[in-house]
């Protein structure tokens, strides 16, 4: 059976010329970048000219690139480096309810005042209730730029021209594959991104920093990185990260095509389904569903056996007793959420894939709506 | 996604026992939609020769996980043919452990599935004529007065 992978937004799969562009610095290219030695220079040179390619990238200086582990260390770097260094006896940071948990968890764990924006039913946060939600202790504010789960895009731009001198972050995780990403005409501070969700490597990602002085460093012990990221470069991670972003592909209407067959074809096709998020203000590759009279664990794992892969907001998947945070933020009743889909497509997929995709979802949707058959409705009439 | 054991896949994969049943002598529903699991047990009830009350006809319908499907499946399988009396011992630990393990996880929805079977079970004795009802009334009634508290208490 061949397998369809439809999980873009978890990780993607590695590109072989970033595999290729890695191997040297995996085999023999072993060097430690702090060496001074000619294996160090090597290694060095590596991550030198990566960080070169990716400042050309984001339209920024060599020096305001900071490599890490991936964007939840970046994320987390952010959040409580600018707190640290604030000089505000109680500051105050804005950021979204429908964030990454790494965004959501790192203001929970910093001494600050949160204001969580709620996006309206479209899944988009408004610029207006940003800039009411401003106050005079306000040091943060921390938008992501495309939604990981419905991928919707936040309005960026428009939020950096009413920020006045407060410090602005955005999580790009989800948005180097499809948007511009020049971080001058973005407006931004800082921006946060991971290797593996652009064919690159896991492990590796990186933050931009406009102002060093603004930002403390939240891991010690060494002179890398400036002096604000203590620990051995991740050198063959960097190298591909490098290659991964040079690689970015600037026509995605192929990708765009398909996810709109999909959604249009579903939509069609299957009584009582939705598309849960803005079908505007949306990433290319991403399409999230929600399906009456059924859970997202069930759906996912009949879906598993016919060799696909995609996820869902449901509680049950992950363990927890609730359901996703930004499907509950968008106005979905615990059961729409439970009952979701999504699937988000890469730069490998065709169109015979999406036709097996769909009449196999079709297939498990109407196995499942067997099982449960009319139980919701009952329960619905009892209350 | 959790990790399941081959027994609990091929529960949710062809499950026994699925489906309505019409003109059911009991019936019992339980869970919640807010935390994913709904569940609906349908017993039909008929006496043998001895004047025991057997379990002869058993269907569920379920909205919720593999854990869920596969727990109300064997459920159903261990109950049918049973008398009352004996269906209403079926614990939660039966449940798992008839289905070789639960994923840790996973544990709370193998409960759903007993507790439907105990509220079929009450169901069916609340409908009979006072002078009929035997001692394991009260017994199931308690257990009902538990269960549907515990549900409750989940949607909050």
């Amino acid at each position: 059976m061949k397998k369809i992978y439809l999980d873009n937004a978890a990780t993607t799969q590695i590109d072989k010329r970033v595999l290729r562009a890695m191997t040297p610095y995996l085999t023999y290219k072993y060097g430690n970048p702090m060496s001074l030695h000619s294996f160090g220079r090597e290694a060095l040179k590596g991550i030198e000219q990566a960080r070169e390619k990716i400042a050309n990238f984001f339209n920024c200086e060599k020096e305001e690139i900071y490599f890490t582990s991936g964007a939840t260390e970046s994320n987390n770097w952010v959040i409580k480096g600018v707190i640290e260094v604030s000089k505000q006896a109680k500051p105050h940071i804005i950021t979204s309810s429908i964030e990454h948990h790494c965004v959501l968890e790192s203001c929970e764990n910093v001494d600050a005042e949160i204001t969580y924006i709620k996006p309206n039913k479209e899944g988009v946060v408004s610029v207006d209730d940003i800039k009411k939600a401003i106050k005079k202790n306000t040091v943060l504010i921390s938008i992501m730029y495309v939604n990981n789960e419905i991928g919707t895009v936040q309005p960026i731009k428009e939020i950096a021209k009413i920020k006045g001198s407060i410090l602005f972050h955005t999580d790009a995780t989800q948005a180097i594959n499809y948007f511009d990403c020049n971080v001058k005409k973005l407006g931004v501070d800082f921006l946060s991104m991971s290797g593996h969700k652009i064919y690159g490597p896991k492990g590796v990602g990186l933050l931009y920093i406009k102002n060093k002085s603004l930002i403390s460093s939240i891991q010690q012990g060494g002179s890398q990185e400036l002096g604000l990221r203590a620990g051995t470069h991740n050198v063959p991670g960097i190298v591909g990260l490098g290659k991964a972003i040079e690689l970015i592909e600037k026509d995605y209407s192929n990708i765009l095509q398909l996810r709109n067959y999909l959604i249009s074809r579903i939509l069609k096709e299957v009584p009582l389904s939705s598309l849960n998020g803005s079908l505007k203000h949306r990433s290319p590759n991403n399409a999230n569903f929600s399906f009456k009279n059924i859970e997202g664990e069930s759906l996912l794992f009949l879906l598993d056996k016919e060799g696909i892969a995609c996820s869902t907001g449901s509680a049950c998947s992950t363990g927890s007793l609730e359901a996703s945070h930004v499907l509950l933020a968008i106005g979905l009743s615990p059961e729409q959420a439970h009952g979701s889909l999504r699937i988000t497509l890469g730069k490998y997929i065709t169109k015979k894939e999406i036709d097996i995709v769909i009449e196999k979802i079709k297939k498990s949707i109407s196995k499942l709506r067997k099982l449960s058959g009319s139980v919701l409705e009952e329960y619905e009439q009892l209350q | 996604m959790s990790n399941y054991n081959k027994k609990v896949l091929k529960y949710f994969l062809n499950p026994k026992n699925r489906g309505k049943i019409k003109k059911a002598d009991g019936t019992g529903m339980v869970g919640n939609p807010v935390c994913g699991d709904l569940m609906k047990i349908y017993i039909k009830v008929f006496k043998n020769k001895k004047g025991e009350e057997i379990i002869k006809d058993i269907g569920f319908e379920t909205l919720g996980c593999v854990a869920a499907v596969a727990s109300s499946s064997i459920t159903t399988e261990i109950a049918k043919g049973k008398t009352l009396k004996q269906a209403l011992k079926i614990s939660r630990d039966d449940i798992v452990k008839e289905l070789t393990g639960l994923p840790k996880e996973k544990v709370h929805c193998s409960v759903l599935a007993n507790q439907a079977l105990k509220k079929a079970i009450e169901n069916y004795y609340s409908k009979l004529p006072a002078s009929t009802t035997t001692s394991s009334k009260t017994s199931s009634r308690s257990t009902f007065t538990k269960s549907t508290t515990s549900t409750r208490s989940r949607s909050h």
